[in-house]
């Protein structure tokens, strides 16, 4: 267990650059949360926007990590800044889909229903459709998350920190002991993360039983 | 019987996109109060037609007018909230409790709050669901015919003067079916509603129309009062009649 010993006598370090993992992701989630969920309501009113919007994102998620920081790079120059917006360009698919997905899953007759009530389109979204897409929603949103976690450990390559500090210092090193030092407390934060959105999920996405 | 007409479809056609016609030149007057129950076979456009009266679609051809002004020229959300409408499979708000359920149109024309539980709580039990035991339940926590009720009751809850019903009885097992079928029709004659009923069963057509209209293909083949609808002449209503009661003969049959 000498990583475990590699780690304690960097403690300072460890928790400095998880925290910087974290912030870099947290972030770009956000971000990726604001864009993905409204361009996802709007795609599910338009064939062309849902088109070229969800052919973006697929297109975004083709593109290697370490080649969209590349090209980011010139553009944003190096650090934090370009790895957030890799990190929400890629983070942006699963989100935008499962928005669009969720909505045209709800139940046809229930629309039906809130149209014949009188509902205005708003209404629909804000009562209806959006909450009973929430599950799906809040799905994707805990994917991109855990994805996120793992894709930014590359982000130390452009000089945004976060524990992929450690792996590439380990590399270079051809120390083991240095890369688990920063992939571990990833994996931990990876399951951690899952765990938390899933109560999220479980505690406000409206149960639906099925009768 | 107030002979007032309340709805009216002037030459109505409904054409799709693509150019088939669902509905051609329908002309039919419902007048205020009575129950009017569109028959036809699965196809023959009654689901259509109602939709035409709710302005869920517009005419392609001619116009429908309810209290004499065509539905184009109404403000559609306005429209709607002024007709109740009942489904087959209810359209139940499945993340609402049953309570919230039947005042969802009262809080869109925002009642006040205290008018909208009164209401809400009439309702429920005009419809025969004790609030005490129904008011805080979950659609799918109700039976087949529990939640039709609150389907009623919630197409009900803003007292429109027109109710749209589309098949709401059609999933239902025919005992419960018919249970419904007897309170509704006291109901309806009760609260003095204008009815759209849309059905393919005969006997739910007998059992609850002031009037019956036969449709076919997308045509109205048509209009008897209830009572005379089974000695009509028209050749398309004898024939669904006498399948009707062929298919019961073949069972009787069958039994002895």
């Amino acid at each position: 267990m000498a990583f475990l010993e590699y780690m304690y006598r960097n403690r300072d370090a460890v928790i400095e650059l998880t925290l910087g993992h974290l912030q870099l992701v947290g972030i770009a989630i956000l971000a990726a949360v604001a864009v993905g969920i409204p361009l996802g309501v709007a795609a599910s009113r338009s064939a062309t926007l849902k088109f070229w919007s969800l052919g973006f994102a697929n297109v975004m998620q083709t593109v290697p990590s370490l080649a969209l920081f590349g090209f980011l790079i010139p553009v944003t120059g190096i650090g934090g800044r370009t790895a957030v917006i890799a990190l929400a360009l890629y983070a942006l698919l699963p989100i935008l889909r499962n928005t669009c997905a969720g909505i045209a899953g709800v139940d046809r007759a229930v629309i039906e229903a809130a149209r014949g009530m009188g509902m205005t389109s708003f209404q629909m979204l804000i009562q209806v459709e959006l909450p009973l897409a929430m599950a799906v929603i809040l799905a994707g949103v805990r994917v991109a998350a855990v994805t996120s976690i793992g894709v930014a450990t590359i982000a130390a390559a452009i000089g945004a920190g976060g524990l992929g500090m450690f792996i590439f210092q380990g590399l270079s090193m051809v120390n083991n002991n240095v890369i688990l030092a920063g992939a571990i407390p990833a994996a931990v934060l990876a399951i951690f993360a899952d765990a938390a959105l899933g109560w999220i999920e479980r505690r406000y996405a409206v149960r639906v039983g099925r009768p | 019987m107030n002979r007032e007409p309340l709805i009216e479809l002037r030459h109505v056609s409904y054409r799709l996109p693509a150019g088939r016609a669902l509905l051609s030149e329908i002309n039919l007057t419902v007048c205020r109060g009575e129950t009017l129950v569109l028959l036809g076979q699965s196809g023959s456009g009654k689901t259509t037609l109602l939709k035409l009266i709710n302005r869920l679609l517009d005419p392609t051809d001619g116009e429908v007018r309810i209290e004499g002004r065509p539905t184009t020229q109404w403000n559609p959300i306005q429209l709607r909230r002024r007709i109740g409408y009942v489904i087959q499979e209810t359209g139940l708000f499945p993340h609402f409790t049953i309570e919230r359920n039947v005042g969802v149109v009262p809080r869109l024309e925002a009642w006040p709050q205290q008018r909208v539980q009164a209401r809400t709580l009439e309702m429920l039990r005009l419809v025969g669901l004790p609030p005490d035991e129904f008011a805080t339940r979950m659609p799918h926590e109700l039976s087949g015919g529990q939640r039709q009720r609150a389907g009623v009751a919630r197409a009900l809850a803003a007292d429109p003067p027109v109710l749209l019903m589309d098949e709401p009885f059609g999933a239902l097992d025919p005992v419960t079916r018919i249970g419904l079928q007897r309170e509704f029709s006291s109901l309806a004659s009760r609260l003095g509603k204008t009815i759209v009923f849309v059905t393919h069963d005969l006997r739910e057509a007998l059992r609850l129309a002031t009037r019956i209209a036969m449709l076919e293909e997308g045509r109205l083949i048509a209009v008897y009062p209830a009572d005379q609808f089974t000695s009509a002449i028209e050749p398309q209503i004898q024939k669904f009649i006498a399948a009707v009661r062929d298919g019961d003969n073949d069972l009787l049959n069958q039994e002895q």
